[in-house]
């Protein structure tokens, strides 16, 4: 069974068509390589995934149930409308007079959020908590019995600094650290949420190129280690994304134009605006 | 009218000023955070509703807000007056409420959307990214704004004379009609220096202990 099954998302800001109908699906363990241009649309289809944005139109399956379904409703808050009542707080009378899949809660819609894990290309780490902490932090907060849980939310905070190399950071705070080290805390940050997908939107077009090469070591890892981590990663790092990649999609003004095994895509590519793409990328 | 005489009169209005001081403090900092609030509000109408009357507050002397709470309510709809002193705490209250909220709306705003999103993604709710990673960061950024704004204060307690509260500069004015001497007026200017010097330290000292990290 597909671990995630995307169906048909679109989106458009105003007059401007970012999405426009975009499936696929993964497989447990797959790393899922996005190329594309600026503006292909990329970014927002993690940010979809993420639900940092809401797609106009689509479904989103994780593990065979459908987490998101834009499911044209008539009009999001007609209750709320006709009667000038603030239902916010009554979820369940709001759903009911919303479509039938209309985002619901709050705490349904963060359990939904954890499925995928983000890493993003301006790090957004915490600046006021040290590397540890920014990683526990979350786990904290989700704990139900924080005093209890406490030392193995720290113990596999300090285990995740470990597997990207920064064990000897852990009381650091984020300016202290270079990017690539702050980019390596959040990928951490990311997986002490367990996430079943990790999605990277660009991780390394902050840095300056020295720096690159341990994120992308880290990522890699992530791969080959025993659990070897389901990823989507969006990156214009093209001798990376052949490495790393099971399979590879080229996204070009919202839709997939081309997407297969790296060999392929970029060995073989058979449409024009990847080839012209790729050849543009290693002039 | 001795040095002790002249002292023991002051202090009453030395008392009566920090109380205005503290008291505004005390209540006009939480205060702020609902009024920032409010004019954050999604829902346009209390947004509207909320800036406006930001705006009628800034825009408009303290000391006309004074003599408004204290005189208003006897004069319009016939009501017993308020004590001086409520009256006064009042309008102090709701007039530095409006300057927190602008600043605190300032630094709300100045903090980067990445943090929001970050803490989404890690499946904290609206309040916890708000409280836990949001706050502390716009706390860092309005302290010398609130600083200003508080050694501001300081000063503007001496407007409660307008409706004859006893406070400070009050009370050194009535011995200087009374006793045809001077220097109380001085006097009452190092008190406020020393007040204001001794804030301004604290400011700077906190500005350093926030300044662990940067960013």
């Amino acid at each position: 069974m597909a671990v995630l099954e995307v169906k048909n998302i679109r989106k458009s800001f105003g007059k401007n068509d970012v999405l426009r109908g975009i499936s696929f699906s993964m497989e447990k363990g797959e790393v899922l390589v996005i190329i594309g241009s600026s503006g292909s649309g990329k970014t927002t289809l993690l940010r979809s995934l993420n639900f940092l944005e809401t797609p106009d139109e689509g479904e989103i399956w994780v593990n065979g149930k459908k987490i998101f379904d834009a499911e044209p409703a008539p009009s999001p808050e007609p209750l709320e409308k006709v009667t000038g009542l603030r239902l916010g707080r009554y979820p369940d009378v709001r759903t009911a007079f919303r479509g039938k899949n209309r985002p619901e809660s709050d705490a349904q819609l963060r359990e939904k959020r954890l499925h995928f894990g983000m890493v993003f290309q301006n790090f957004n780490l915490f600046p006021q908590y040290t590397a540890l902490q920014n990683i526990t932090l979350a786990p904290r907060l989700a704990s139900a019995d924080v005093r209890a849980e406490s030392a193995a939310i720290e113990a596999h905070g300090l285990e995740l600094l470990e597997r990207v190399g920064l064990a000897d950071k852990v009381n650091a705070y984020p300016c202290e650290l270079s990017g690539g080290q702050q980019q390596r805390v959040a990928i951490a940050r990311a997986l002490a949420m367990k996430p079943e997908i990790l999605c990277f939107d660009e991780p390394t077009s902050a840095l300056d190129p020295a720096l690159t090469g341990e994120v992308l070591r880290v990522i890699r890892s992530l791969k080959s280690a025993e659990d070897g981590r389901t990823m989507i990663v969006v990156t214009h790092e093209m001798e990376f994304a052949a490495g790393v990649a099971d399979r590879v999609i080229f996204m070009a003004d919202g839709v997939i134009e081309e997407m297969g095994p790296p060999e392929e895509v970029f060995g073989n590519p058979k449409s024009e605006k990847t080839k012209a793409f790729l050849s543009a990328g290693t002039m | 009218m001795s040095f002790i005489d002249v002292n023991i009169q002051l202090l009453e209005g030395f008392r009566v000023t920090l109380l205005i001081f503290f008291a505004t403090l005390a209540a006009a900092i939480p205060l702020g955070l609902v009024i920032t609030f409010g004019s954050m509000s999604r829902f346009a109408p209390l947004r509207y509703l909320t800036r406006t009357f930001v705006w009628i507050i800034r825009g408009t002397p303290l000391m006309l807000q004074v003599m408004i709470v204290f005189f208003g309510p006897g004069l319009l709809f016939s009501l017993p007056p308020l004590p001086r002193l409520g009256a006064v705490l009042i309008a102090f209250i709701i007039n530095y409420a409006c300057y927190f909220s602008e600043i605190y709306r300032g630094g709300i705003e100045s903090i980067p959307k990445g943090q929001y999103e970050a803490g989404q993604v890690l499946g904290m709710t609206k309040a916890q990214v708000f409280f836990r990673v949001v706050l502390f960061q716009v706390i860092k950024r309005i302290v010398p704004a609130m600083g200003n704004e508080v050694i501001t204060l300081v000063k503007d307690t001496s407007l409660a004379r307008v409706i004859s509260v006893v406070e400070l500069v009050k009370a050194a004015q009535d011995i200087v009609g009374l006793k045809s001497i001077i220097w109380p007026l001085f006097y009452i200017g190092a008190f406020y220096l020393v007040f204001s010097g001794i804030l301004t330290v604290f400011f700077s000292k906190l500005e350093k202990k926030l300044n662990y990290y940067q960013g």
